[in-house]
């Protein structure tokens, strides 16, 4: 490693404090003079680095000078040829991937899970999704990894494909076969594109899952405000090099901000150096701290914290271990009922509640007291409100129809509110997602049919989270006009 | 030369006491800890700058987390202690000659060790067979317990940092699963009288509430803690904290005490208007 211990914007930042430049250029806040109640709350040297692009600092639009140095740091750290700093969010970096890899008519091979900024960015560019079923748990109700034998049918049925998008790992620390994946897209051509949000520690930490770029991917987004610890809303886009990182450059372009926040810019840079230099001891705790919670945990009974004991070669190829997840149906409680209760009664916040999980994000910010208190908490709800359990709804995959890209339905002349039992036959125009297993029913582009309609009804019935639609109640969808349906 | 040791109780007011010399100070992964001698209270400990207990007024606090449980408790002998690492407590309970067990789940090491060689006059009984000191969290050590104990005491350094875990509902849940059917449970409840020390009270009597049949508040004067005014909390599964209180058979018991009486006892659950009010509020 050359110099991670430096860490440029960061280094910049203070230098130019030292200076005492006079400010007339924006932010008009001057330093915050302009807005003491904004000082009061986040702090005067808070307020004091919120600044504009200058000489000094770089411009992330066209970055030449320590921008760019922070960004080939970034780039040796996590063994990618390019790093792209990113202020939209991991969202941005999971756009520029798609636009970048894809364009309009084209297609791209997306497990059916994916997260929504990847179908908002076929909105965006009119490019066409070949969904890959995810193989699903159904004790656990959760969507696993990409089997290499569907991969291996979508690229058959479509030679044509220009990349492949895999979600890795996946929320609940579920990893596919990447490697394998990555030989069978490179023989055929097409790109892999991994959306790595959760999975920046990979690239630190011992005896991890295989990384993206470790992989060969082609481009991988990492959110650094997920596992690195930096701000949240900075994120970092990797790339290999079979991408020309002149022309990523131009499509974040297209829709970044020309006035990025140097909070975020210097957060993901000393991210990057704590994670270089730090990294491997960081992670080695949080595991240390993850599978201690496992252990204990599963001493209560009932619960069932999950780990590598899930693998089975193929669809759950690999464990993140930094992930703990409880399944809690065996207590006879949903995941969302725990996970309410060790809000409310136990002022314990966690990342999220399904019908059947509750996962709590253990990170580099975590002790071992918080830990303790996790468990003597479920230890606690188990005492007082165990019960009989209730049936676990189980999920069927329904192969989407996709009648016309996503774009085209997004921009098609829409009947509004049409309810749900009347819609058979019908394109939808929005998404219907439903907890657990987190999978889409519908995407817009997508043909109604009778039996996605029984789904919907049938799983809201059975206390499904269900998200999308703009009816909230989802007794109604939007759909394209009668004499536009092909 | 001057040598002053401050406390901020709330950011506009401050304690501060004159030091002859500082003794000891470590930090370690829990906490920092000191131990200086000043003339008016004598030798004081101090956890991350916050006064724990002084040789002076320390009596008011150990009689009174112990004396009140193993008053009302008609045959105490199983007794678990949390934190407690200067050892006033333990000190107390020793003068019960049929307690048979007394447990003390002391996570900070640091304390017991420290406590043992400059603070004689409180930790004088944490050597003695009876006691029985676990290095570990306490949460941890609680709860897989089920039914063992007469008595329980969280003497809880604070309600910030390490100690914040003794303020949660699981932790109190796991109390009451710990203690036999009759068990007692005693913490300190904080300061009602400034704003921010109110918040934790209501906090802890609110968790209490709902985790005990029958939960009461008392109250001592405490010198050198914030606002000099302190608060206890009484629960259990099924002693009143006055009305099954058998004075005679303390009484004959002879244990001799500086502050707890047992007409200060009938007393001292006897609060102030202001404070019933905040309290009624999260009951």
């Amino acid at each position: 490693m050359s110099n991670q211990a430096y860490a440029p914007i960061y280094e910049a930042l203070v230098e130019f404090r030292r200076n005492r430049v006079v400010p007339f250029d924006v932010p008009g806040h001057k330093r915050g003079r302009g807005n003491p109640e904004l000082v009061k709350l986040l702090g005067k040297q808070c307020v004091e680095l919120d600044v504009n692009s200058m000489k000094p600092l770089d411009n992330l639009c066209h970055p030449i000078s320590v921008i760019k140095e922070a960004e080939d740091l970034a780039a040796e750290a996590f063994g990618a040829a390019h790093a792209f700093l990113m202020v939209g969010g991991t969202t941005s970096a999971v756009q520029t991937m798609v636009l970048t890899a894809s364009k309009k008519g084209e297609k791209i091979i997306l497990p059916r899970n994916v997260h929504r900024s990847v179908i908002n960015a076929l909105v965006v560019n009119g490019a066409t999704p070949i969904y890959v079923n995810p193989d699903v748990d159904n004790r656990l109700g959760i969507a696993l990894g990409m089997k290499i034998s569907q991969v291996e049918k979508a690229i058959e049925e479509n030679p044509d494909a220009v990349a492949i998008l895999v979600n890795n790992p996946s929320y609940y620390g579920i990893c596919s076969n990447l490697k394998k994946i990555v030989e069978l897209a490179h023989e055929h051509n097409m790109l892999v594109l991994v959306d790595e949000a959760h999975g920046t520690h990979f690239y630190f930490g011992d005896d991890m899952p295989i990384s993206a770029m470790a992989a060969g991917a082609d481009m991988s987004c990492v959110s650094m405000h997920k596992s690195g610890g930096s701000l949240t809303q900075s994120s970092i886009l990797l790339t290999n090099s079979t991408v020309g990182p002149g022309y990523v450059r131009q499509v974040i372009n297209l829709t970044q901000t020309t006035s990025a926040s140097y909070l975020l810019l210097a957060s993901l840079d000393i991210s990057r150096r704590n994670l270089a230099l730090r990294g491997k001891e960081a992670f080695a705790e949080v595991v240390n701290m993850a599978e201690y919670a496992r252990t204990e945990i599963n001493k209560i009974g009932d619960y069932y914290a999950y780990g590598s004991e899930l693998i089975n070669g193929d669809s759950i190829y690999d464990f993140d271990k930094t992930k703990l997840t409880v399944f809690t149906l065996d207590v006879g409680l949903a995941g969302i009922e725990v996970y309410d209760l060790l809000r409310d009664e136990y002022d314990i916040q966690m990342e999220l509640g399904d019908i059947g999980n509750t996962l709590a994000y253990i990170s580099i910010g975590d002790r071992m007291r918080e830990i303790e208190r996790l468990v003597s908490a479920l230890y606690d709800i188990r005492r007082r409100f165990k019960k009989d359990r209730t049936g676990l709804f189980d999920h069927e995959y329904i192969n989407p129809s996709v009648v016309m890209s996503p774009q085209e339905a997004f921009y098609a002349p829409k009947e509004e509110m049409i309810p749900i039992r009347e819609t058979n036959g019908r394109i939808c125009t929005e998404f219907v997602m439903s907890y657990p297993p987190g999978i889409p029913i519908l995407a817009p582009g997508e043909r109604i049919t009778q039996e996605i309609i029984d789904y919907i009804i049938y799983a809201k019935e059975k206390g499904c989270s269900m998200t999308g639609p703009e009816d909230p109640k989802i007794e109604y969808l939007n759909v394209i006009k009668e004499a536009t349906i092909y | 030369m001057e040598f002053w040791f401050s406390e901020l109780h709330t950011e506009n007011v401050k304690l501060s006491i004159k030091v002859n010399k500082h003794i000891f100070s470590e930090e370690n992964d829990h906490n920092r800890i000191d131990i200086f001698e000043s003339p008016e209270y004598g030798r004081v400990l101090t956890a991350d700058g916050y006064i724990v207990m002084t040789e002076r007024d320390e009596f008011i606090y150990h009689e009174m987390m112990t004396h009140i449980p193993m008053a009302v408790h008609p045959h105490p002998q199983k007794i678990l202690v949390f934190g407690a690492g200067d050892g006033g407590v333990v000190r107390e309970l020793l003068k019960y000659p049929d307690v048979e067990r007394i447990d003390m789940v002391e996570v900070n090491v640091g304390v017991v060790e420290a406590a043992k060689k400059y603070l004689p006059f409180s930790a004088s009984g944490l050597d003695d067979p009876k006691v029985t000191i676990y290095t570990q969290n306490a949460l941890r050590y609680v709860r897989h317990i089920v039914g063992e104990y007469d008595v329980i005491i969280v003497d809880s350094a604070g309600f910030y940092g390490p100690g914040e875990s003794l303020l949660s509902r699981e932790f109190y849940g796991s109390c009451y699963k710990a203690l036999k059917e009759d068990g007692i449970m005693v913490n300190q409840h904080q300061s009602p009288f400034y704003a921010e020390d109110r918040a934790e009270t209501q906090k802890a009597h609110k968790r209490i509430v709902e985790c005990f049949p029958i939960s009461r508040v008392y109250q001592a004067h405490i010198p050198t803690y914030p606002s000099g005014y302190w608060l206890f909390g009484y629960a259990s599964k099924k002693y009143h904290p006055v009305d099954d209180l058998n004075a005679k058979r303390w009484n004959k018991l002879g244990i001799e005490t500086n502050y707890y009486t047992t007409n200060l006892h009938k007393g001292c659950f006897a609060l102030p208007a202001y404070v019933e009010k905040l309290l009624a509020k999260v009951e």
